[in-house]
């Protein structure tokens, strides 16, 4: 006996180019956090250099970090809904 | 007043479960929300489920405290994002029904699976409830008036109605007001706090007066210190190695105090301090007076120099003002820490003492995750930062939220909406944790009242309100563990591993008496743990998580090889070697009463270690228990 899932959603066209997408856009936001952490243990005193308005760069790439990750967020949902629709557009009537 | 707002918003969160309750008919509805909440309410939801004590009430704390470092857990949790929507969110919904157990085992049907992730959630959980049952005491102490203990159980009892009521339909509405309220007035305390500006004598708006801790000239002769002011009479003088620092304690017109010792290469001066002193007979005193409602521990946290200046006081400022004149190397802050020792009449004393650190210190990591130290020190930084980034989407009650929108598309959305709100509100822990440190409003012997005291300093009205916002903060997070854990117990372990034969209706009566269990033995964990950060006891949650959990939904999304018994053995593994490694780390000796350094594990954060281990045992058992495939796969293949 399988436990279904809670709601039928039914065959997902676009999940292998979801899936595609989201691993390179993780594998992207991994290396700028990766880049974060490696300053951090390579030359630490690099954080205190000021970048903008007065902030050093610990600052701006805290932030960086937080806002990078909205907007990947974002480009990610625009991606795959643009996906979702054409194949839907494409798909013969009748089918999901 | 105070009290007032905070009962009465406890009663209007109570009286909504009492009314989804009444709706509840289903174990779908009970376990899921019956699947069909709306992505944008899941979405803030999922921020006020992630958004517990650790975030408001330990960050703030933390960085109230060490600066940046603090900060560095607000990167880690909302990066942690990135893998739950790139990787987790739409695959867990497509798979599991209302568990992580579900999604895991949905293509193997397995019984070790299904033993070994209901175990994990449950661990997972009670590590992730000890630090919310800690915020709680905390929290309810200065409020009501009542002791830590008390305060733990009226959040256990509160949320075991919660659960026991509604299930997850109650929790998620209470995340959704309570994630809400939180970001727009942690908004609302940051832009106090700009407006306030900066002070070298900060009195919280008039209301309590600048404490100017006295300093005396003293020579030292043959390791004896001797006051200049001879009407202070030398009682003892103790080195604590932990502290690396020398108290000496002095006596003057019969009150008995501590002072820090600073020796530089032409004088020695003392230092007044703050101490809290248990007696043999168990009487208390707080700085030589005995303790009371009039005699606590005096506020700390001060700006000594504003880019140089000594006597500054600028009026309001911007964010980027403050972010900029906090890290400027001629900015200077009194940031307190604390020393324990036995004196020589074998009374317990706990000293809270001042130390100054410069802006461009303060504001880069360094003065909590030693970045620049021994080899063990940095993969302790690493060790933490590669957990917070993996723990995310393996948190069980995070996990469970894609169960309660109806598809896969509304799971990426009311994670995008997570992403937003929780980001937004991380930015605000930075500005909140600097506020709380200049100000003077830092109670020295507990960092997690950080955010409610700031709040404070701005008057009652909001001091209730962050307060109520803060409980409430506790009570969701709490019961959406609780959902979690009781699922656990009553679906994965009674109803599919044990298949004990249930309807519909005993399987919520399960769920809530799962329920009421866990949260008692939450009760207890939460009185136990009084006194450390909750933010460090969730990071180490979210290494359990990581280590227990994410291999296994990983390997299932993207290895075809991967066995049920592969999955089986890595969670286990993932289990026990995080929560070995955790058990026998330093800050966990610290917590024993032990001796830091005698701990076998060298360094707190067990990530590093056993996250890989975790993979690999789900590879090695794997290949090793693979089966060969039948001569129709083959065809097929």
């Amino acid at each position: 006996m399988l436990h279904e899932p809670a709601a039928k959603t039914g065959k997902d066209p676009a999940a292998s180019y979801k899936t595609r997408i989201g691993v390179w856009m993780f594998t992207l936001y991994a290396a700028f956090y990766a880049a974060f952490v490696g300053i951090n243990l390579y030359d630490p005193l690099l954080m205190e250099k000021t970048i903008v308005f007065g902030l050093n760069l610990a600052t701006v790439y805290g932030f960086a970090l937080i806002i990078v990750a909205l907007i990947q967020a974002l480009v990610y949902d625009l991606m795959c809904r643009r996906r979702e629709h054409l194949l839907r557009d494409k798909a013969p009537e009748g089918a999901q | 007043m105070v009290i007032l707002i905070f009962l009465t918003f406890v009663a209007f969160v109570i009286g909504l479960s009492f009314y989804l309750g009444n709706k509840t008919k289903t174990s779908s509805g009970y376990y899921a929300a019956g699947g069909q909440i709306h992505w944008g309410v899941n979405g803030i939801a999922f921020a006020g489920d992630y958004l517990s004590a650790a975030s408001f009430l330990g960050i703030c704390g933390m960085i109230a405290t060490v600066g940046y470092d603090g900060f560095l857990y607000s990167i880690g949790y909302l990066a942690g994002w990135i893998v739950a929507l790139f990787v987790v969110a739409e695959p867990v919904k497509r798979l599991g029904k209302y568990t992580f157990t579900d999604a895991v085992d949905s293509k193997f049907n397995s019984r070790g699976i299904k033993l070994a992730a209901a175990i994990s959630t449950l661990v997972v959980s009670v590590c992730y409830l000890i630090p919310q049952m800690v915020g709680a005491g905390v929290l309810v102490e200065p409020l009501l008036g009542i002791p830590h203990h008390w305060g733990v159980i009226m959040v256990g009892a509160i949320v075991i109605t919660i659960v026991a009521t509604a299930g997850m339909a109650s929790t998620t509405y209470v995340q959704f007001i309570k994630g809400g309220l939180l970001i727009v007035f942690s908004l609302v305390l940051v832009i106090a706090v700009c407006v306030r500006g900066f002070s070298t004598r900060p009195d919280q708006g008039g209301r309590v007066p600048f404490h100017e801790y006295a300093t005396i000239a003293a020579t030292e002769v043959d390791g004896q210190v001797v006051p200049a002011d001879a009407s202070f009479r030398v009682l003892e003088m103790q080195t604590v190695a932990a502290a690396k620092r020398s108290f000496v304690k002095l006596a003057k017109d019969g009150v008995e105090s501590w002072w820090l010792v600073a020796r530089t290469s032409s004088a020695v001066t003392l230092h007044e301090i703050q101490s809290a002193v248990t007696s043999k007979d168990g009487r208390k005193l707080v700085n030589g007076q005995p303790a009371g409602p009039g005699n606590l521990l005096r506020q700390t946290g001060n700006i000594v120099q504003l880019r140089g200046s000594s006597t500054a006081v600028t009026g309001s400022v911007s964010p980027t003002g403050l972010l900029s004149a906090m890290s400027d190397k001629n900015t200077r802050v009194s940031t307190w820490r604390d020393a324990s020792l036995t004196d020589k009449d074998g009374n317990k004393v706990k000293l809270y003492y001042p130390i100054e650190l410069a802006g461009n210190v303060l504001m880069r990591p360094g003065t909590k995750f030693a970045v620049q130290g021994t080899w063990l020190q940095r993969i302790d930084f690493v060790s933490l930062m590669l957990a917070l980034f993996l723990g995310t989407a393996a948190l069980p009650h995070i996990l469970i939220r894609y169960y309660t929108v109806p598809n896969p598309a509304a799971a990426r959305k009311s994670t995008i909406v997570a992403i937003a709100a929780i980001g937004f509100f991380y930015i605000l822990t930075l500005f909140m944790g600097l506020g709380a440190m200049i100000n003077g409003v830092m109670n020295p012997a507990d960092s997690n009242m950080a955010a409610p005291l700031l709040a404070r300093s701005f008057g009652d009205l909001l001091f209730a309100v962050i307060s109520a916002i803060a409980f409430a903060t506790v009570l969701g997070t709490v019961s959406g563990l609780i959902v979690a854990a009781s699922g656990a117990v009553a679906h994965d372990l009674f109803d599919r591993y044990m298949q004990v034969k249930m309807d519909d209706r005993q399987k919520i009566k399960a769920g809530k008496i799962s329920a009421f269990v866990i949260g008692a033995l939450a009760i207890v964990l939460g009185i136990l743990f009084k006194g450390m950060n909750v933010t460090f006891l969730v990071g180490l949650a979210f290494a359990v998580a990581a280590s227990a959990n994410l291999p296994a939904i990983i390997m299932l999304l993207f290895w075809k090889r991967t066995t049920a018994k592969g999955i089986a053995a890595s969670i286990l593994v993932g289990v026990v070697s995080a929560v070995g490694l955790i058990a026998f780390a330093p800050d966990m000796y610290k917590q024993y009463g032990l001796d830091p350094t005698t701990a076998p594990i060298p360094f707190s954060n067990p990530g590093i270690i056993s996250i890989p281990l975790s993979f690999i045992t789900l590879v090695v058992v794997s290949l090793l228990t693979r089966r060969a495939p039948t001569a129709t796969e083959s065809a097929q293949a």
